[in-house]
């Protein structure tokens, strides 16, 4: 009480007294520190708190690290919660609290670098600390900013865990710390051997870590526990700058130097001899600037020959940081195998993705390979179906605030809004076009742009939330390499029923035999009895129906926008013309090809997703002049066209 | 013929934005061109910057327009279509003379507007961040070249979260491709080894990230300090934080800063998942200053109260405060004298101090970096000095020679070593 | 034989009149003569106006006339853009360079001219080294060469592939979109070597030209893109009317029973497809220089889709259907979303036409398509039938 007292007595000008002895005190000695505090410098501060043993110390730490002490216009330190305009503020040693106007005072933000090293600085206090969050941020700590200092009281804090999660994870750190930070080289040795099989990213880094190396470069024999030596004839433009900046041999003279040289040793309109007009090529250049090297007034050429000689006269190496050759070769053989493991487990983590994606396309191009492959009709405006499932999603999660729940609704309110919009659309436009294939494509069109810029004018361009409940957030983590995002999975599931659902009623019902008998026939379908003008237009509110679910499941994973239909729209014609037009096979097919090259060439060419994309596309094309019927191909009307 | 003449004169009567009535006096009426695009896929971003000119001129004419002349706002619309940029903009030079033009986004636009610009000595305020690598006689860039964004930003990765190794992840475009290439130069320069900079460009727009999250995640496997620089742009930046969010990367984990992410992006995005996470840039909302307050509460009457500021936003107040105060200096509109009087002009910054406009047509401004908060907005955690803006990077040996003064050199393409102006006109 | 192809078509001489006039007028009201009342920037407008119409009659011929619904004419446009962007790019920034060169004590070397230009175009996307497509951007000749040949050949190779494997209708046209999308993508990274999105700039600059008002530019361009329009014309106007056109509207009609009549219908194919491939990139390549600046949005498959709905629009079938089409819909969509269009109050609601021209624009490719499937060029019909 008695400072807070005095904060506001500063205000009516009062002068502060500060008492030696307690913790407001160690924190005016570094006043700047806590108040600009920096990775670099920081911990100083922290050790004399450390040092100091006060026991307020922790709690400061964690408020500070969580942006919770501001400074008073007095410049002491106080624990404190803003409330609007309003402040309560703590004392740091007493915890006396009162409520005071936010004005002068000045929040600490510590940025993310010094509440690592905060982080680390709690770990002592934190390790056996009764409350498990606590426990739980002092591993991560530990995790971060691994340090020779902790394994001792981490090996000591796994005897007294009680949480079985925790104490495992202890052991994995304490593994981890003694295979960098273990006394004797046989404890070392064996906490390496115990992570060949270990393929997380912790571990890992740990055998890395063990393993990093200095490169350099000797006259004489390199000396130490050498990892590799090098041949610098594989690249020697950049072994022989090596040398130059070691310092062991001359530098390169680059034509831009050459020219410098010539230009400031002109005489008499000539340089080295030769008449300035004629230096417009290297050659001459050459020549002219031997000239001044021979008379020294620039530094020599270095030949090819000598360069050559340069290099094959030192030794190129790599020495390891750590001097026993035994832990070396332990970590070496350690990470051979993870590596080995990472490889595949990388690969499974690649076809997953490429899993996804394939499920991804197959959900938007299912509906289209309906109303395509059934009635031989391009939908143009399927993109614009997705997109208003998407918004239907978004607009449904304005009044349903839970998540779950607007979910739940969203999907078949999707399914019922497109399917509408695609009966609507068939009865009073495509209907009239049936002869005429090739004019569907552009109404259809003329209706995509006419429902995205409607979409604009309502929702506006931005990007519109839609967010997944809190069960689909994060990801399936079978390790460190192999792991899929839940929402993935939901939308693969989702793929999975509708390739049933659809399977189903293709094969199983009234309507899906009439549907095939229209497919086949529509003249013998119609003499038999079937309705085709009411298959059709059930075929057609179907397909738009499934892409209306498609956008809600793509709005949940990437966004809400009025162009991501069009995103979607000539991959999904591809999906349904590489797989094979009116077989729901035949775009499964279509969809897994397109995700599984799409991820290949990307792990191809990681640096450029793009160029991935090009080249499917390229491949697409080709893969269509040799099989132009598709993966599956079908006989019947669309086989006709 | 009568059509397209009337056509003309249609546009012409149309695009009028009425001002009321102006300053009987003016006998040269004062115009602004606002060449900002109102439809297309940039309309999200620019629409914005239009209404903040529209809030500038109608707040400026309050206070009595600029040199005793009501301020009449040209407002045309290039519809994100590049080559329109450059008709409208001579549309707005030769027939609706305008004295000055606010404008442009991407740098695509503008490097379609600028032989017009030049070829008609018009004049034009670019307020977005952008590559550099440009300078033009007529453009006053009020946005932040690379070393008011690009380069603190790493210096604080370097310096302050000790990161050891790069992710740089840019949409395939100009801006990400020469801020990468230039901060590739300088991550050299400070002693990070080629092989831990990791660089992925993807399409506008792009959705499929897990392949990519992964591969960041991966980069932590040599037990380096990982982080990623952010150039993606615009709606793909959406799905990247999705997955990041999924993938349970955390901030304090791997930290990402981003320059094309503001206030308006993160509006589409649920950002509970994404606290701490950074963004580098001159101006953010969350400043507290009196100034700033008061232009979130005018803007907010003017615009509507669920409304955000941004960056480019400021950028404009403070090229048009500055160009009202160089014509008032100057006693005319003229080009030529404005821009005489541009140089050295100052006014104060919406985050505190004072911006000055230099001889090579940058800006000298703070260069902030915020975490992202929980509510979708930008908690301010470091705040540099002034840096002067540069148009020719330092970090890139081409460039490394080239200055720009048109101030006392008269040229924006001047080559220190060899003493001459490579050209007059910008490299578009 | 020229006096019966004249004959047989009377209206390749009312269009040529047509458009005789309508130059005419416009250069005597442009800036060039000093009358001004049409600004430079409407002239321009009104040049690559022309050369919009030009790709309009080729996508009309090989759609209309030939049936095969193309979505990648625009894709030669652009690489036609692209071809003579190259050399304008390169002969203006070498002017520069040499300028600057000039002044300095030693003479330039070949290699320090190629990296000064190089810097000078790739520096603003990141890069200085010239791809190997600039092999040919120095001459001016090899250039427009390329305007006729890439496109050409292109189109060659593409269709020889697609109706050799018999691939017909909506197939082709998803085919051609792909292509057209894979260009687009292909442009649009940095490593193309086309300076990526930005694409080539300051196109309206012609080297050698530098003092030449804009105004003298626009008009000049403006009379070689109604030349170009006029050739076009006639040329198409020979093919379509001949034996040679019997046989490719037989084509669109029916394909099978032409082949059966012992006609190589893939050759046929492959001429239109290609010859109208060539007249896009010449089209595109008179466009740019107008445009000032090409870049890959401008190839986007989007634009190839609106090309076909021009050219349904105007009608397909008939080359003057496929002009008025292109005019008509490319200068009332400037007109509208350049808001020219006053804003109708609704009381209710304000309708703005920046925001609602595309629905309205969508909704009309609906209605031609449904109810004048002649477009707007069936009206003519209808006017000459009826007295």
């Amino acid at each position: 009480m008695r400072r807070i007292l005095l904060a506001i007595a500063v205000f009516c000008g009062v002068l502060p007294q500060v008492q030696a002895g307690d913790l407001q005190d160690i924190l005016q000695i570094h006043a700047d520190e806590v108040a600009k505090p920096s990775r670099r410098s920081v911990s100083v501060l922290l050790d004399d708190l450390v040092a100091s043993g006060l026991p307020q110390v922790t709690v400061f730490l964690e408020e500070w690290a969580e942006k919770n002490v501001w400074r008073g216009p007095d410049g002491l330190f106080f624990l404190a919660r803003a409330d609007g305009d309003t402040l309560e503020i703590r004392d740091v040693d007493t915890g006396e609290t009162v409520s005071i106007a936010k004005d002068g005072f000045l929040q600490i933000k510590p940025n993310g670098g010094v509440r690592r090293v905060i982080g680390t600085a709690l770990v002592q206090f934190q390790l056996s600390d009764p409350d498990p969050a606590r426990r739980k941020a002092a591993l991560e700590a530990i995790a971060r900013r691994p340090e020779a200092s902790q394994l001792a009281p981490l090996q000591a804090s796994v005897e007294t865990e009680t949480e079985d999660s925790l104490r495992a994870r202890k052991v994995q750190l304490a593994n981890f710390l003694s295979a960098q930070f273990g006394d004797t080289a046989d404890v070392r040795i064996a906490a390496i051997e115990s992570l060949s099989k270990d393929t997380s990213v912790e571990a890992r880094s740990v055998l890395n870590r063990i393993l990093s190396t200095k490169e350099g470069v000797t006259a004489g024999e390199a000396d130490g526990n050498i990892a590799r030596v090098l041949d610098p004839f594989v690249a020697p433009d950049a072994f022989y700058l090596r040398l130059v900046e070691a310092g062991l041999a001359p530098p390169v003279v680059t034509p831009a130097e050459i020219r410098a040289g010539l230009e400031q040793n002109v005489k008499d309109g000539r340089a080295g001899g030769v008449p300035l007009a004629q230096l417009d090529n290297d050659a001459q250049r050459g020549r002219a600037y031997i000239q001044l090297a021979a008379e020294g007034l620039v530094p020599p050429l270095v030949t090819a020959a000598d360069r050559e000689t340069a290099l094959s006269e030192h030794i190129f190496y790599e020495r390891y940081d750590e001097a026993d050759p035994a832990i070396t070769a332990a970590a070496e053989t350690a990470l051979a195998s993870v590596t080995a493991r990472v490889g595949w487990e990388q690969t499974i983590d690649l076809g997953l993705d490429a899993l996804s994606l394939a499920s991804i396309y197959f959900l938007a191009a299912i509906g289209l390979a309906i109303t395509f492959g059934v009635m031989g009709v391009i939908n143009m405006a399927h993109g614009e179906f997705i997109m208003m499932g998407a918004y239907t999603g978004y607009v449904v999660q304005l009044f349903v605030p839970d998540y779950t729940l607007s979910i739940m609704i969203a999907l078949p309110l999707a399914f019922a809004v497109t399917f509408g919009a695609g009966v609507t659309m068939e009865r009073l436009v495509i209907r009239h076009l049936y002869h005429r294939p090739l004019e569907t494509l552009l109404a259809t069109f003329g209706i995509s742009i006419a429902l995205q810029q409607l979409a604009k004018n309502i929702f506006g361009t931005q990007a519109r939330p839609l967010t997944s409940p809190g069960w689909l957030d994060g990801a399936w983590v079978l390790s460190d390499a192999i792991q899929i995002s839940y929402i993935r999975i939901a939308i693969f599931v989702l793929a999975l029923l509708f390739l049933a659902l659809i399977l189903f009623i293709l094969k199983r019902t009234r309507l899906g035999l009439e549907v095939r008998a229209v497919t086949q026939n529509p003249g013998m379908a119609a003499s038999m009895g079937i309705n085709p003008d009411r298959i059709n237009m059930l075929t057609f509110g179907l397909g738009s129906g499934i892409a209306g679910i498609a956008g809600v499941a793509i709005g949940l994973y990437a966004k809400v926008t009025s162009e991501m239909g069009a995103d979607y729209i000539v991959q999904s014609f591809m999906t349904v013309v590489v797989g094979g037009v009116g077989n729901v096979w035949g775009t499964l097919a279509g969809a897994s090809m397109i995700g599984f090259l799409q991820k290949g060439i990307e792990w191809l060419n990681p640096s450029n997703t793009l160029a991935a994309q090009t080249y499917m596309i390229l491949f697409i094309i080709l893969f269509i002049q040799f099989r132009p019927k598709g993966i599956v191909a079908l006989k019947g009307r669309a086989a006709a066209d | 013929m009568a059509h397209s003449l009337k056509f003309t004169s249609y546009v012409t009567a149309a695009l009028l934005a009425s001002t009321g009535i102006a300053a009987a006096e003016c006998a040269d009426p004062v115009k602004i061109g606002v060449l900002h695009s109102l439809s297309g896929t940039m309309a999200i971003s620019e629409t914005t910057l239009k209404d903040t000119m529209l809030m500038l001129i109608e707040k400026q004419n309050a206070a009595g327009g600029v040199l005793g002349c009501e301020i009449e706002a040209v407002v045309v619309d290039p519809a994100s279509d590049w080559p329109l940029f450059a008709e409208k903009a001579r549309e707005l030079l030769t027939v609706h003379e305008v004295d000055v033009i606010f404008g442009n986004w991407t740098s695509v636009s503008r490097k379609s507007v600028l032989p017009v610009i030049e070829e008609l000595n018009g004049l034009l305020f670019y307020p977005v961040q952008y590559e550099g690598e440009e300078s033009s006689r007529n453009v006053f860039y009020t946005g932040a070249a690379p070393n008011q964004q690009a380069i603190p930003a790493v210096d604080y990765y370097l310096e302050e979260l000790g990161v050891e190794k790069f992710a740089l992840l840019g949409t395939d475009y100009v801006y990400p491709r020469t801020t990468n290439n230039i901060l590739e130069q300088y991550l050299k320069d400070n002693g990070i080894a080629e092989d831990d900079i990791f660089v992925n460009y993807t399409p506008f727009g792009h959705s499929d990230w897990a392949t990519i999250v992964a591969d960041v995640v991966a980069l932590g496997e040599d037990g380096k300090q990982v982080g990623v620089i952010s150039t993606i742009n615009g709606d793909a930046n959406i799905g990247f934080y999705k997955e990041l969010a999924a993938a349970g990367v955390s901030a304090d984990d791997i930290p990402v800063v981003a320059f094309s992410v503001g206030e308006e992006e993160l509006s589409g995005l649920d950002t509970s998942n994404l606290v701490g996470h950074l963004a580098a840039w001159n101006y953010f909302q969350s400043a507290e200053t009196e100034a700033n307050a008061e232009f979130i509460d005018a803007w907010k009457e003017f615009a509507g109260a669920d409304r955000v500021t941004n960056d480019p936003m400021e950028a404009h107040y403070i090229g048009f405060n500055m160009w009202v105060n160089a014509a008032t200096a100057a006693g005319t509109t003229d080009v030529d004298a404005v821009r005489d009087a541009m140089y050295g002009q100052e006014f104060p910054n919406l985050t505190g101090g004072t911006a000055v406009m230099l001889p090579n047509h940058h800006l000298a401004k703070p260069v902030l970096i915020g975490e992202i908060t929980a509510d979708g907005q930008f908690d301010i955690i470091s705040k540099t000095a002034e840096v002067p803006g540069d148009a020719w990077t330092d970090f890139l040996p081409a460039s490394k020679v080239l200055t720009s003064d048109w101030k006392e050199l008269g040229c924006g393409m001047y080559n220190m070593e060899t003493e001459t102006c490579v050209q007059l006109t910008s490299n578009y | 034989m020229r006096r019966s192809f004249i004959a047989q078509n009377p209206s390749v001489l009312w269009f040529l009149a047509a458009l005789g006039l309508f130059t005419l007028v416009i250069t005597v009201l442009s800036e060039f003569t000093g009358a001004g009342v049409i600004p430079t920037s409407f002239v321009k407008t009104l040049g690559k106006t022309l050369c919009l119409c030009l790709i309009a009659i080729a996508m009309d011929v090989v759609w209309g006339y030939c049936g095969i619904l193309s979505l990648g004419h625009f894709a030669f446009f652009g690489i036609g853009g692209y071809a003579v962007g190259m050399w304008l790019m390169y002969a203006r920034t070498e002017t520069i360079v040499l300028e600057s060169l000039s002044t300095q004590v030693i003479p330039p070397t070949p290699q320090e001219i190629s990296d000064a230009i190089g810097n000078q175009i790739f520096g603003v996307v990141g890069s200085s080294e010239f791809p190997l497509i600039w092999a040919f951007a120095d001459s001016l000749l090899l250039q427009l060469l390329m305007v006729v040949l890439v496109p050409g050949l292109l189109a060659l190779v593409f269709g020889w592939l697609a109706f050799r494997s018999r691939v017909t209708g909506v197939y082709l046209s998803i085919l051609t979109q792909a292509m057209t999308l894979a260009l687009s993508l292909y442009l649009f990274q940095n490593d193309s070597g086309l300076r990526g999105n930005n694409g080539l700039s300051g196109l309206q600059n012609i080297p050698g030209f530098e003092t030449t008002p804009q105004s003298a530019v626009s008009i000049v361009f403006f009379w070689a893109s109604a030349a170009a329009l006029a050739a076009g014309y006639v040329f198409f106007a020979w093919v379509v009317s001949g034996k040679m056109g019997s046989v490719v509207q037989g084509i669109r009609d029916n394909e099978a029973r032409v082949r059966f009549l012992g006609y190589h219908v893939e050759s046929y194919k492959l001429f239109i497809f290609t010859v109208t491939a060539i007249v896009s990139g010449i089209a595109g390549a008179l466009y740019y220089p107008q445009a000032g600046i090409i870049n890959p949005g401008e190839i986007a498959p989007i634009a190839s889709i609106y090309l076909a709905v021009w050219v349904a629009i105007g009608g397909r079938g008939r080359l003057y259907g496929a002009v008025i089409g292109a005019a008509f819909v490319s200068l009332l969509s400037s007109w509208f979303t350049g808001g020219g269009a006053p804003p109708i109050n609704l009381g209710f609601y304000t309708v703005q036409w920046t925001d609602w021209w595309l629905v309205l624009l969508g909704l009309s490719f609906v209605a031609v398509t449904l109810f004048f499937p002649r477009g707007i060029g069936g009206l003519f019909d209808y006017l000459v039938k009826k007295p």
